[in-house]
């Protein structure tokens, strides 16, 4: 685990498997989107609205996933003091609040021609914008300090508390009687037909693979940005006259 | 203990905490995360006519009757049964069988007036032909929730 903490060791391996990834997003997403949007059975009850589907729930699975991400590098980040771990959580923040607005969105404009309304606060709706507020105060409370250590601690903590929203989400519409129906996939069974779900796993790869390709983007740029802060650092300690 | 695993239990005993604090919160609160009660629990709570609730169950086969724009119907838990009428625009996934969850207050003639009907829709995802094939061949469960009444919904 300890030789990703290296930025070097790390960058090799995301170089290596960046064109990979975003090979298999665009291949999904060209393959995915024409199936889902369009040659996808329409469902017996909801029609085409059901399309919203292949859009809706990759963003959920993904919104959420990148939740559990973001709070396991906080974790290293705070008990390990990795800066890598920090990296990451912080570059997947922005794609997990993207996400989860993507499903918020999407969930509205299916909600209202099937259930008839755009937002009720049940408890699967509520815990999901309850997420999305983590994020945004992630990303917010970051950069509120003046010293950016102090910054990603304090947004470190603040992704640990939002963790044990997540479960809840999932777990929602089965504790509880909510509008939003339970889940229709598990481990174990599935209640959608294959022709389904065909363009519903290939829209989940289009979305993760996505989601890797640019989290490479973004560390890579940060690492090649602290690389510039440093050079100018070093620049400014040799100026005789500044140094004083 | 090195400060590394001094840390390393602090954030696990953090998170155990919080999840305790928030399963105790949660569990306490149930009573008002939940989005709608079931008719059964309707007639067990007796509510003040001014007391706004929200009920849900299955439309009963046969029940639905309009007159202009008020539609009368029964739902069900499969254990009790509760008449609903609504003046409106229902949604377009209403229909006998289906599951549904209206807002409103409990009239006195023991009739629950509405103001918003909801439908709601189960989990699962068809074509039609695969939803045609499975009525004809005799192993569709009608309302699709029928047999499983409203999955978690109706046992509660």
């Amino acid at each position: 685990m300890h030789r990703f903490a290296n930025p070097t060791q790390f960058m090799r391996i995301a170089n290596a498997i960046y064109p990979w990834v975003a090979g298999v997003a665009i291949l999904c997403f060209l393959f995915g989107l024409p199936i889902a949007l369009i040659t996808s059975p329409a469902d017996y009850q909801q029609g085409n609205t059901v399309r919203i589907l292949y859009l809706h729930v990759p963003a959920a699975v993904l919104a959420e996933m990148i939740y559990y991400a973001m709070a396991a590098g906080s974790a290293a980040y705070l008990i390990w003091r990795h800066p890598m771990a920090n990296l990451v959580a912080k570059a997947s923040a922005p794609m997990g609040a993207m996400f989860t607005a993507l499903c918020l969105i999407c969930g509205m404009l299916w909600g209202e021609p099937m259930w008839g309304t755009f937002w009720v606060w049940d408890a699967r709706l509520t815990s999901t914008l309850i997420m999305f507020f983590f994020y945004l105060g992630y990303l917010a409370l970051g950069d509120a300090f003046e010293d950016p250590e102090r910054g990603d601690r304090a947004s470190a903590i603040l992704a640990l508390v939002g963790v044990v929203n997540v479960p809840i989400i999932k777990f929602s519409v089965n504790w509880w009687n909510t509008l939003h129906q339970p889940a229709s996939l598990s481990l174990t069974k599935s209640n959608m037909s294959g022709d389904m779900l065909l363009p519903l796993f290939l829209m989940m790869g289009a979305y993760a693979a996505f989601y890797v390709t640019v989290l490479i983007i973004r560390v890579r740029s940060e690492l090649l940005a602290a690389k510039i802060r440093n050079a100018r650092m070093s620049q400014i300690a040799a100026m005789p006259q500044m140094a004083e | 203990m090195t400060r590394k695993s001094r840390r390393l239990y602090f954030v696990l005993l953090g998170l155990l905490g919080l999840g305790a604090g928030l399963a105790l919160v949660l569990t306490a609160f149930n009573d008002n995360i939940v989005f709608f009660f079931s008719p059964t629990e309707v007639a067990a709570k007796h509510p003040k006519p001014d007391q706004r609730l929200r009920v849900g169950g299955l439309v009963v086969d046969g029940s639905v009757q309009k007159n202009g724009t008020e539609v009368v119907f029964t739902v069900t838990d499969m254990s009790n049964v509760l008449p609903i009428k609504y003046v409106g625009i229902l949604p377009d996934l209403f229909r006998e069988g289906q599951g549904i969850i209206a807002e409103g207050h409990m009239g006195p003639d023991g009739i629950f007036a509405a103001n918003e009907v909801l439908a709601k829709h189960d989990e699962k995802y068809m074509p039609k032909e695969v939803a045609d094939a499975l009525k004809k061949s005799g192993r569709w469960q009608e309302g699709s929730n029928a047999k499983h009444p409203a999955p978690e919904n109706a046992q509660r």
